[in-house]
């Protein structure tokens, strides 16, 4: 599994995992997140884009991330999940909680 | 169920072994049905055994409610009808278990390549333990990495970690402040600081064997087996097991029966778990509790909103005002929940709207105080003051006062309120607690959430390590009290019955742990019953001896052969001996736990001791159980004396006596608990 971050615009970080994001790949999610919010950008994308497969520990270091921004006085969102992906957000009553946007572009609206 | 979905779905990239898979696991579970025709015959044997004692027993308890029940003597008759009806369904509980008691066959051999993290818990167990136990857990075969992972944060156990080349794990700073959750939470941090599909939970006392890997992970071909419990037993255990540490019927048959319905028990110790399971109910459990949370605080907020808005001034129209926009963003965001709009945006939103309305607020009230500064400078500025002026000036200082302590203090407590409403369980030290942390013995918790979501479980009753029992009474009993009290608060926050994710088998099987833990009350009952015959010749049963025998002597023996047969030559005697003479344990267990549960209060909560405590017999453990041994004494010599003065009646004096004999043989098992000096090894000679 690799990650790339980046910024998209004023103060908003964006994440992109590709590959599996599973128990072996999701520690290192986790204290991506955690690095991007400590470095003062508390408003974060996860860019799903290039991830394949997620399990439940993935799951676990999206919702891990969530509450660090939170915490921070910022977000957490997901975007552009294929179908897998949106299949277990949904067995998993995650969508509930989390919302998926289209892209990366658009999860903080236009501005 | 989607622990099955999940899990086929977690098999993708990979279909052609996935087919296979699924092959394995239908010859798996056919091979079951075809065990050896021994254990067929011997089972039919046993259910016929069962079905025996049940309609037995039915026809002794329709008798006696229906036919015997002496209402003359109610406040006593009723309380023994209601004890045996309680005995027979724990029976009856007991025999549905042995239905299915059967030996598991060999599982398929450990495939290579699995990633294992091997736990062990610890708390403030001596050192030199911990690291026999990690010793032992490192030369297991299989390969895996070992961890201790350390509650008591001592530096002597890293060190000792460090230079065994096993991991060391302890909590971070998340956990300063929110709750620990005992080992519960010990497991949980460590979960999300490892990453082995599989984990293996093992108590610092318990040591495991090499083989203990290679000998459970290839029940996990089953990709919807989630636990693999295998049995503890003890090594410091004298011969005749005064203590009553070695629970062989547990690890046995009822565990082997629990098993036969899908509902093995997770045990604590000694057990592997799917990482991937324990996981979605971390997050199925995170879900269900960020949705519960916030409704709740959206409920309570329009409440204290409410409060806040009449308790206001009725001429501030500012504040009246920011009450009023808070209370239509509180109604927005609830609105939004309603519709199923996702919390995480619907909480968003409310905490941006919150914090503008604030900000305004902030503004307004500094502008107000500067206002009625000023008023006040004015009214000082004039000398004479006269009377009703510094009446009025009273009256705006008590105004202002009341603002700043009224409106704007509920506003703040309101706003403490709705700050809560959010997604990140910010009360937990991590929003994901895969164990479950509703009880002080997480491990039953935990594997019934497992089977509610549709995972399987597996008892393996191989032996595969060995664990220190207590070596005292009152560690003994402080143990037993902590497992009653933990099954006690799952019962009555979980209750099994109601879980409709498991079959009516499998709640069943719950259910039975936990009805036996109610066993303090009937023996109350069965001690109180001959001493009120005895001393005052009062019978709850209304009946002649003969009725009565012929009714319940089939069922009692039958009763005890099921034991005996279900046992296959395992003690059973002492345990049923120590169900009923710990009563004092399981009415304090089960009134703590309601305690707890519904006024939380908390239970007095004690970790195990590994260790022998220290000091002579303390008799002082069992009080209640010598006074009611003296009063059943005391009773036996007044029925004897109202006998030979010829007030007593015969037969049912005979009967109380045998009665007294047998309760006092059931108490007498506590003798030997209370001089036992601990566990001594026999010296090798030469």
């Amino acid at each position: 599994m690799e990650f790339t971050s980046g910024e998209i615009a004023d103060g908003i970080a964006v994440v992109r995992p590709t590959g599996r994001l599973n128990m072996v790949s999701a520690g290192r999610l986790r204290e991506l997140i955690t690095s991007t919010v400590a470095g003062g950008r508390s408003r974060v994308v996860v860019d799903l884009t290039g991830v394949e497969f997620i399990d439940s520990s993935g799951l676990g270091a999206l919702i891990s991330g969530l509450k660090t921004a939170r915490q921070a006085g910022g977000d957490l969102r997901i975007a552009a999940p294929n179908e897998q992906v949106s299949l277990v957000l949904r067995l998993t009553n995650m969508d509930r909680v989390l919302p998926v946007y289209a892209s990366a572009e658009t999860a903080y609206g236009n501005g | 169920m989607p622990a099955a979905i999940l899990s086929r779905e977690h098999a993708e990239g990979d279909s052609a072994a996935r087919g296979f898979r699924g092959v394995d696991v239908v010859q798996e579970r056919v091979s079951v049905h075809r065990a050896d025709p021994e254990v067929t015959t011997r089972l039919a044997v046993l259910r016929l055994i069962v079905v025996a004692t049940v309609v037995l027993g039915l026809n002794y308890m329709v008798w006696r409610w229906f036919f015997s029940l002496n209402w003359g003597a109610w406040w006593i008759a009723l309380p023994l009808v209601a004890a045996e009806t309680y005995s027979l369904i724990d029976v009856s509980l007991f025999g549905l278990t042995m239905w299915r008691a059967r030996p598991r066959p060999r599982p398929p051999v450990a495939p290579a390549g699995l990633t294992v993290d091997v736990f062990i818990t610890t708390y403030n167990e001596p050192v030199d333990l911990v690291i026999e136990t990690a010793t032992a857990a490192r030369a297991i075969r299989y390969p895996h990495r070992t961890w201790i992972l350390d509650d008591g944060d001592r530096p002597e156990m890293s060190e000792a970690a460090t230079s065994l080349g096993v991991g060391y794990i302890t909590r971070g700073a998340d956990w300063l402040d929110r709750p620990l959750h005992a080992k519960a939470g010990n497991l949980n941090n460590a979960l999300l600081a490892t990453d082995g599909e599989f984990l293996l939970i093992l108590d610092a006392d318990q040591v495991p064997l090499p083989q203990i890997l290679d000998e459970t992970l290839g029940y996990f071909g089953d990709e919807s087996v989630a636990l693999v419990q295998t049995p503890q037993i003890f090594g410091n255990v004298t011969p005749g097991d005064p203590l009553g540490s070695q629970a062989g019927l547990f690890y046995g048959p009822i565990q082997q029966g629990k098993d036969g319905w899908n509902a093995a028990f997770f045990c604590g110790s000694n057990a592997l778990l799917r990482r991937e399971a324990l996981m979605q109910l971390g997050i199925a459990g995170y879900v269900a509790e960020v949705e519960r949370a916030v409704l709740t605080a959206l409920r309570g907020a329009r409440r204290v909103l409410a409060k806040a808005a009449r308790s206001a001034p009725r001429d501030n129209d500012v504040v009246l005002g920011a009450l009023a926009e808070v209370a239509s963003a509180v109604e927005t965001a609830r609105l939004e929940v309603a519709a199923l709009k996702p919390l995480s945006s619907v909480t968003y939103a409310l905490q941006r709207r919150i914090e503008e309305i604030s900000r305004g607020m902030v503004a307004i009230d500094i502008h107000l105080l500067a206002r009625d500064l000023d008023a006040l400078r004015e009214m000082g500025g004039d000398d004479e003051v006269e009377w009703d002026v510094l009446m009025d000036m009273e009256s705006t200082v008590e105004t202002l006062a009341s603002r700043e302590l009224s409106p704007l203090g509920a506003f703040e407590s309101v706003q403490t309120l709705l700050r809560s409403i959010d997604v990140d369980r910010a009360e937990e030290a991590q929003p994901l607690m895969p164990l479950a942390t509703i009880s002080v013995t997480e491990d039953m918790a935990t594997s019934m959430r497992l089977h509610d979501m549709g995972w399987r479980s597996v008892y393996h009753s191989g032996l595969l390590a060995v664990g220190l029992a207590p070596e005292d009474l009152g560690t003994m009993l402080k143990q037993r009290l902590r497992w009653a009290q933990g099954t006690m608060q799952v019962f009555l926050k979980e209750n099994p019955l109601r879980q409709r994710g498991m079959t009516i088998a499998q709640r069943l099987m719950y259910f039975s742990t936990m009805w036996s833990y109610l066993s303090g009350f009937a023996a109350l009952i069965y001690f109180a019953a001959p001493i009120v015959f005895l001393c005052f010749g009062i019978l709850p049963v209304n009946t002649t001896a003969w009725e009565f025998f012929l009714r319940f002597v089939p069922f009692m023996a039958l009763n005890q052969l099921l034991f005996v047969f279900a046992g296959r030559g395992i003690p059973t005697w002492r345990g049923q001996q120590y169900s009923l003479a710990l009563f004092p344990v399981w009415i304090r267990a089960t009134v703590s736990a309601a305690a707890n549960v519904y006024f939380k209060r908390p239970l007095g909560f004690v970790v195990t001791p590994k260790t022998r405590q220290e000091g002579g017999p303390n008799w002082r453990l069992i009080t209640p159980q010598v006074c009611v041994a003296v009063a059943l004494v005391i009773a036996a010599v007044i029925g004897t004396t109202r006998l030979v003065l010829g007030v007593g009646e015969p037969i049912g004096t005979a009967v109380n006596l045998g009665w007294v004999v047998f309760d006092l043989i059931v108490l007498s098992v506590l003798v030997p608990a209370v001089l036992y000096r601990g566990f001594q090894p026999k010296e090798v000679s030469g």
